[in-house]
């Protein structure tokens, strides 16, 4: 370790991960287990971006970034991540963002399909069932998602994670994508079922945010959604920057 | 990462998944069942590829609540057990095998309590217990030591109790929440979640130092 810090640049050296004892550096360990075509890789960090749902006994709150990446370079920061399915339900995208938005909007026509054929409005677990098999069908052959299927028939109200391993689990709380990590540990330190909704808001917020800030494929802004048995509520976008200068700046 | 335990005892099957869903290095569920009932007295411990799992249980249960709509009774656990291996096997090698290793549980009027274990290469195998997963290397051995036949249902719950008190005495991933359930004549009986009883090591001042003195 000290061999490499005597001719590095010091105004780039940044902090390096405990490596394994068989590996020699960093960009082995990053090409052997991250990533990688080998099916032992054990950390895929795919689906650049960070967004979170959290249910709360006053509703559920889902909050995303939006920014989008190919490779190194920020294709946008005003992507649209949470897609409206129908008035009851959203759905989140982390991960391919054609695939998620396609079948997020072919999902929305199978809803109207369920709600004329049953006479009934259709509920999230159903819908995210739906979801799940049809991204089940065409497991490995390459589809890249990493979503949350939020909402409810006016009745009930759920949050469902669905991937494209195919992966269908129902939980209070969710983060997905890149930066899922650091939303977790906002989220898990301040999260109480019984949280008032500002706080929960606010939560929200702020954990999208530190997501933003350590995650290089997450960032631009924070946009949040309030969901009630009665529907969904958009409740506005934060510009990161913006949340960094004025409120969060410590 | 994921341990399922099955114990059978005199009339009965314990069975325990524990309850840790997760995706690359994230726990992303901490309270997921992984056993899905097949039929009254039929239950199936699946463990492996995350959506593999669900698909290939709600294929096996949804064929076998067919069997009993057309014939008008419940397959027996060695029927459905052969069932659900055949068909394993059957998807091995085709191009969507399906990567579950599984754990089924049940009751039968005329042989008891069975307990299969089946792993995703389609082999099967009627044993007295098993275990799947990582926590197998910690737990075989203390099944070894202190199973015996004809078990009632509070000793198997104290040996299940003690196989997840190694797990998490020894097993470098933290399964600290357990779901039981158990199979007997009257059916399906959940049970409260286990955790392990052990408490954290103590920091004992100067033992462990492992500096050259």
């Amino acid at each position: 370790m000290l061999g490499k810090l005597k001719n590095a640049n010091l105004d780039l050296l940044l902090p390096e991960p405990l490596l394994p004892p068989d590996l020699e550096s960093y960009p082995e360990f990053h090409s052997k287990y991250i990533n990688s075509k080998n099916t032992n890789a054990l950390i895929n960090l795919s689906h650049g971006t960070t967004t979170l749902a959290f249910r709360t006994s006053q509703g559920i709150i889902v909050a995303v970034d939006s920014r989008a990446t190919s490779g190194t370079y920020i294709a946008s920061q005003t992507v649209h991540k949470v897609l409206r399915i129908n008035s009851h339900i959203l759905g989140t995208m982390a991960g391919g963002a054609a695939d998620c938005s396609y079948w997020e909007r072919y999902l929305s026509i199978l809803c109207i399909k369920y709600e004329l054929e049953n006479k009934k409005k259709i509920t999230a677990c159903i819908a995210s069932k739906l979801l799940a098999n049809i991204i089940y069908s065409y497991k490995g052959m390459g589809l890249s998602m990493g979503t949350m299927i939020i909402g409810g028939d006016g009745k009930t109200l759920d949050i469902y994670y669905v991937d494209n391993e195919g992966t269908w689990i129902k939980g209070d709380l969710f983060s997905v994508g890149s930066g899922s990590t650091f939303a977790y540990g906002v989220l898990d330190s301040e999260y109480r079922f019984d949280m008032p909704i500002e706080e929960s808001i606010e939560l929200g917020r702020r954990a999208i945010f530190n997501a933003c800030f350590r995650d290089a494929a997450s960032g631009g802004g924070v946009s949040i959604y309030n969901v009630q048995t009665s529907g969904w509520a958009y409740l506005g976008r934060f510009d990161t920057s913006d949340l960094y200068w004025n409120n969060y700046k410590k | 990462m994921e341990c399922l335990i099955g114990i059978r005892g005199k009339d009965f099957v314990l069975m325990a998944g524990d309850s840790v869903a997760g995706r690359s290095v994230v726990a992303m569920k901490k309270d997921h069942d992984k056993m899905y009932q097949l039929s009254n007295r039929l239950l199936m411990a699946a463990c492996g590829e995350g959506g593999d799992t669900v698909q290939f249980a709600e294929y096996i249960a949804k064929n076998i609540q067919l069997y009993r709509m057309r014939n008008g009774y419940d397959l027996s656990t060695k029927a459905a057990a052969s069932f659900t291996r055949r068909n394993l096997a059957d998807y091995l090698r085709s191009s969507t095998p399906y990567f579950v290793n599984l754990l089924i549980g049940g009751y039968d009027d005329s042989d008891g309590a069975d307990l299969y274990y089946m792993d995703y290469l389609g082999s099967m195998v009627k044993l007295p217990f098993g275990v799947h997963g990582y926590g197998s290397f910690f737990v075989l051995s203390v099944m070894d030591r202190y199973y015996k036949e004809d078990m009632t249902r509070d000793e198997a719950l104290v040996l299940l109790q003690r196989c997840i008190d190694e797990i998490h005495e020894r097993f470098i991933i933290n399964l600290n929440s357990f779901k039981v359930k158990i199979v007997d004549k009257e059916g399906i009986h959940v049970m409260k979640d286990l955790r392990p009883t052990t408490k954290p090591p103590e920091e004992t001042p100067g033992t462990q130092s492992m500096d050259i003195v």
